[in-house]
């Protein structure tokens, strides 16, 4: 059989580099269509022979998008690695430094990264699928409020964790020094303004994708569906926890196939390789490897927000629950396996991060100077896990008795929802690649099927270069400062 | 072609006692191998890490810093003890970088033992015979 | 005044010199004023071909960050160096080689190794291991990687490069300076590094002044072993803070955390070799005499990894460039499979 190859390259607009290969037919259709990632840095390897207390500072340099879900995943390690249960209030603040985190990250992936997409419309123009289009079309003061706020709260992380990109505050057994009383304040009251930015989020999706049915048509088309397992972690009443609790798993029909600690991802999670990327792709280990196929008998499953909301049973906030049955009624409830839903469900998380950052900050105890537990065991071996904002995120250390790493094994959020995006990619070439048509419209709803996932392929391959973000500036025609321009 | 190959090394010596040692030892025509180039400094104090991993980047294959006896030869009070203090982390350093630690020496020869500095040198020369070229051509590595 | 016809391209890097741009926020504004991003595959849908239609020499300036580590990122930078009239190696990694150079310890086949054969939640019964081109034989198609290099290269080993932009990330800040510095009617000296400050970062951190004139030490701390007086001058605590041998530039972020610097804003004018000056600065604040050989050795053996205190961020641009006598090994093999 006689084909030819048109490659994607690279693919805009998300983290990391990619390459979507599409091997076509004579009759320039679809025969098959790889992501494939072309990145490696070889972090495990460099890892050996560090002192353990750098791998926070090292493990960042995954990914300058989500350094905190390095950072915090290895300090987790760190204090399982030295048996250091931190104090609660060193806690709490962790987990509030997180939930800024996960906010204003799926802030930046909402409007800048994915949002064109949708917002814009999919078939509008390259040149205006981008933040200048999102302001066209949902008004200026809206973005440029979006966007103080976000600066806000990435001005407060730098506070609490020192650095925004690339923190450094945390450290075995808790942080490394404790919130001055003016810095509770300022976090008191930006924690408001958070919630509010979350709300209207939501309230603009509706209104922009839910109020037009042929974006909903989208949402629910086959191109991308996927029956896959989902995994999350979830908090003791199975409700979706970022920072800390067990990771369950549901099968594609919504039903608890396993619910792990972390320590024993092992028992549950194995690596695939293929010769053709160098990513790796996880899958459950108890199911199998079947290749690229959904369904029940293939062990692939997914990770991320709708994944998250998937393996769980609700929020653990209130305005967030609502949200959350709120998207399950609509969309015909649990599991919902539409890829594209991960936008409304990465709103929802929006939602929830913004309420857990007010509970956390109205918590008299991250006054607290009880920051730190320096009651060390002999380390051994340390595993920490944390949601990342793409997904579940694992760090595993196993290190000699002065604490140096002598192996270390990475599980980064994309790897897990590396077989689906290939499946999404397969599935939508296929079938919006007919007679060798390729607009440019159907290139980039292949690429849509991708960033959905918001995928993260510098975390992936914890290897290579990355590719972070965009700008909410960019403008071909430049008249870009009239927009951006605050108060005219 | 069928030299035996001899090792290059890179002396840094300060001016007060060991070169004056070197000095002694060439004009007294004591025997001593062709394998070093002598750097000469006005303190061993002045031999700065960089300059011995400038030396093995350019095709060192052992280095030799070298001055005033401590605690008290030192023309500038306490160049030696920044030398010594020094060097002790450069070799660990060096060592994990795959240098061995026979590859770097630190010695106090006082202008009146040229013979120990000929000794210095002779028994230095046959441990990089033992050990070898530090790096080839083809290893890969970025040689400036 | 004309605007600034920009490109900007990422090789190994994590995405934080980006994140840092976008950190500009409501400036981003002045940016745009200034220039125009001809190129930049993180944000817009432009792709390679777009760059190869440009003429020669038509791009003002190439912002690169990450360092080399792929057959790719050289083929991209070689491009744009033809493109470009200024390149500019932006952060530390394309400066300098960055925490991913410490991959220079070990050679390809070791990393590869550890990253698709050893870890525990490998299932790799055939011992696949990504290959430069893998023959889809029932397809009758090819698939290719670009190829994974023996070594990390900071830019400079790979291209011509005219200026310098320091930190993992450079903040905000440290952007406009140089953009500044890029605009100006007289351009700074070529191989200049722009942005950040040409002082010591203890020049600008708020615990100066609590620096003694003469440091000794008769003992070295890990960090996670002490918990640190947050208004006391770090070093004076034991921690090998290195902000007296690093450039400043980045406000002493890191520092106001109550955490030592560990050099990301690389060395200061004249260091030839950052590893180098910070084990000489290292070897002026030990307490020990000739005659205290054993304590001396005790007191460095205390940290574990020395290396990764000293050229955490530096090691490719070091004059040894990784670890010495690391074999090179063979190019990645074809694969094959049935599909």
């Amino acid at each position: 059989m006689s084909s030819r190859k048109i490659v994607i390259d690279p693919i805009t607009r998300l983290e990391g580099h990619g390459k979507i290969a599409i091997i076509l037919d004579d009759e320039g259709n679809c025969l098959r269509a790889y992501f494939q990632v072309p990145e490696l840095r070889g972090f495990e390897k460099f890892l050996q022979g560090r002192h353990a207390e750098d791998a926070p500072i090292i493990t960042p340099r995954i990914c300058g998008v989500c350094p905190t879900a390095h950072h915090t995943a290895s300090v987790k390690a760190l204090d399982d690695l030295y048996k250091a249960p931190p104090p609660s209030p060193a806690l709490k603040i962790r987990e509030m430094f997180y939930n800024l985190f996960m906010l204003e990250d799926h802030a930046l992936h909402f409007y800048v990264l994915s949002g064109p997409d949708f917002i814009v419309g999919p078939d509008a123009p390259r040149a205006e699928r981008n933040i200048v289009g999102v302001m066209n079309k949902v008004g200026k003061e809206l973005v440029l409020r979006i966007i103080t706020i976000r600066k806000r709260i990435r001005k407060m992380m730098e506070i609490i964790g020192g650095r925004t990109i690339h923190p450094v505050f945390g450290m075995p057994g808790g942080i490394s020094r404790p919130l001055s009383i003016e810095q509770v304040k300022e976090i008191r009251a930006l924690a408001d303004e958070a919630l509010s930015l979350s709300l209207i989020t939501l309230e603009m999706f509706k209104k922009i994708v839910l109020g037009n049915k042929s974006y909903l048509q989208l949402i629910e088309s086959e191109a991308y569906t996927h029956r896959t397992y989902y995994m999350g972690m979830v908090d003791g009443k199975n409700r979706v926890n970022f920072y800390d609790g067990l990771i369950r798993v549901i099968d594609p029909k919504g039903r608890e196939i396993a619910k792990f600690h972390p320590s024993k991802y092992l028992e549950h999670i194995s690596e695939r390789v293929e010769p053709w990327t160098y990513v790796t792709f996880t899958y459950l280990r108890k199911v199998g490897w079947k290749g690229f196929i959904d369904g029940e008998n293939s062990g692939i499953y997914s990770v991320a927000p709708l994944a998250r909301l998937n393996a769980s049973e609700g929020m653990a906030t209130p305005i967030a629950q609502e949200a959350f049955e709120e998207m399950y009624e609509s969309l015909g409830g649990r599991p919902v396996h539409y890829t594209l839903a991960n936008h409304w469900a990465r709103v929802i998380e929006m939602i929830y991060a913004a309420e857990r950052v007010k509970e956390l900050s109205e918590d008299p105890e991250i006054e607290s100077k009880d920051i730190r537990n320096t009651n060390f065991s002999e380390p051994s071996v340390g595993i920490g896990a944390v949601e990342a904002p793409r997904g579940t995120l694992i760090h595993h250390y196993e290190t000699d008795e002065n604490g140096v790493i002598k192996r270390a094994n990475l599980l980064v959020a994309t790897q897990h929802n590396a077989a689906r995006i290939s499946l999404s990619i397969d599935k939508a070439a296929r079938s919006l690649i007919r007679k060798g048509e390729i607009s440019d419209g159907l290139l980039n709803m292949v690429e849509m099927a991708f960033r959905a996932y918001d995928p993260c392929l510098a975390c992936a391959t914890h290897e290579y270069g990355s590719m972070p973000l965009s700008f909410y500036l960019y403008d071909q025609r430049g008249n870009l400062k009239k927009i951006l321009h605050p108060n005219g | 072609m069928n030299r035996e190959w001899t090792p290059r090394i890179v002396a840094f010596v300060c001016n007060w006692c060991t070169y004056a040692a070197a000095d002694l030892a060439g004009t007294s025509r004591m025997q001593q191998p062709d394998s070093v180039r002598i750097v000469r400094l006005m303190c061993s104090g002045r031999a700065d890490p960089q300059f011995v991993l400038e030396a093995i980047a350019n095709g060192a294959d052992g280095v030799i810093v070298a001055g005033c006896h401590p605690p008290s030869d030192c023309h500038y009070q306490e160049g030696n003890y920044r030398a010594f203090r020094r060097f002790m982390l450069l070799r660990r350093v060096l060592e994990s970088m795959g240098v061995e630690k026979e590859r770097f020496r630190l010695e106090w020869i006082s202008a009146s033992e040229a013979r120990k500095w000929v000794e210095v040198v002779r028994s230095m020369t046959e441990d990089l015979k033992r050990l070898g070229p530090l790096r080839r051509d083809e290893e890969g590595i970025k040689v400036e | 005044m004309n605007k600034l016809k920009v490109a900007w391209y990422w090789c190994a890097s994590c995405g934080g010199c980006e994140e840092s741009f976008v950190d500009l926020s409501e400036e981003l504004v002045e940016f745009f004023e200034s220039a125009d991003l001809v190129f930049c595959p993180v944000a817009t849908d432009f792709k390679k071909e777009d760059v190869e239609r440009l003429p020669d020499a038509s791009v003002d300036v190439a912002l690169i960050n990450g360092g080399i580590r792929l057959s790719e990122h050289e083929e991209m930078v070689k491009l744009l160096r033809r493109k470009s009239k200024i390149v500019v190696a932006y952060g530390t990694c394309s400066s300098w080689g960055g925490i991913p150079g410490l991959s220079n310890l070990y050679n390809k086949e070791e990393i590869l190794r550890a990253k698709y054969l050893d870890p525990p939640s490998i299932n790799n019964p055939t011992h696949a291991v990504p290959a430069e081109r893998t023959r889809l034989t029932k397809l009758g198609a090819n698939l290719e990687l670009p190829a994974f290099l023996d070594s990390l290269l900071p830019l400079n080993a790979v291209i011509d490069v005219d200026y310098y932009i320091p930190g993992c990330p450079p903040t905000p800040e440290v952007f406009k300076n140089a953009l500044k510095a890029l605009i100006s009617e007289k351009l700074p000296p070529k191989g200049s590094i722009i942005g950040a400050s040409d002082k010591s970062l203890c020049d600008e951190c708020p615990l100066n002044s609590t620096k003694p004139e003469k440091i000794l030490l008769k003992e070295l701390k890990r960090p996670h072993e002490t918990i640190a007086d947050a208004k006391k001058c770090l070093l004076t605590q034991g921690l090998l803070c290195l902000g007296p041998v690093t450039r400043g530039g980045c406000g002493a972020l890191c520092i106001k955390a109550a955490m030592q610097c560990t050099g990301c804003f690389g060395p200061l004018d004249g260091i030839a070799d950052y590893g180098g000056k910070a084990i000489s600065f290292i070897g002026t604040i030990m307490d020990y005499s000739p005659a205290e050989e054993e304590e001396l050795e005790r007191a460095y053996s205390k940290i574990k990894d020395w290396v990764g205190v000293v050229y955490k961020y530096t090691l490719p641009a070091s004059k040894l460039g990784g670890r010495v006598r690391r074999e090179k090994t063979k190019r990645q093999e074809e694969a094959e499979i049935d599909e």
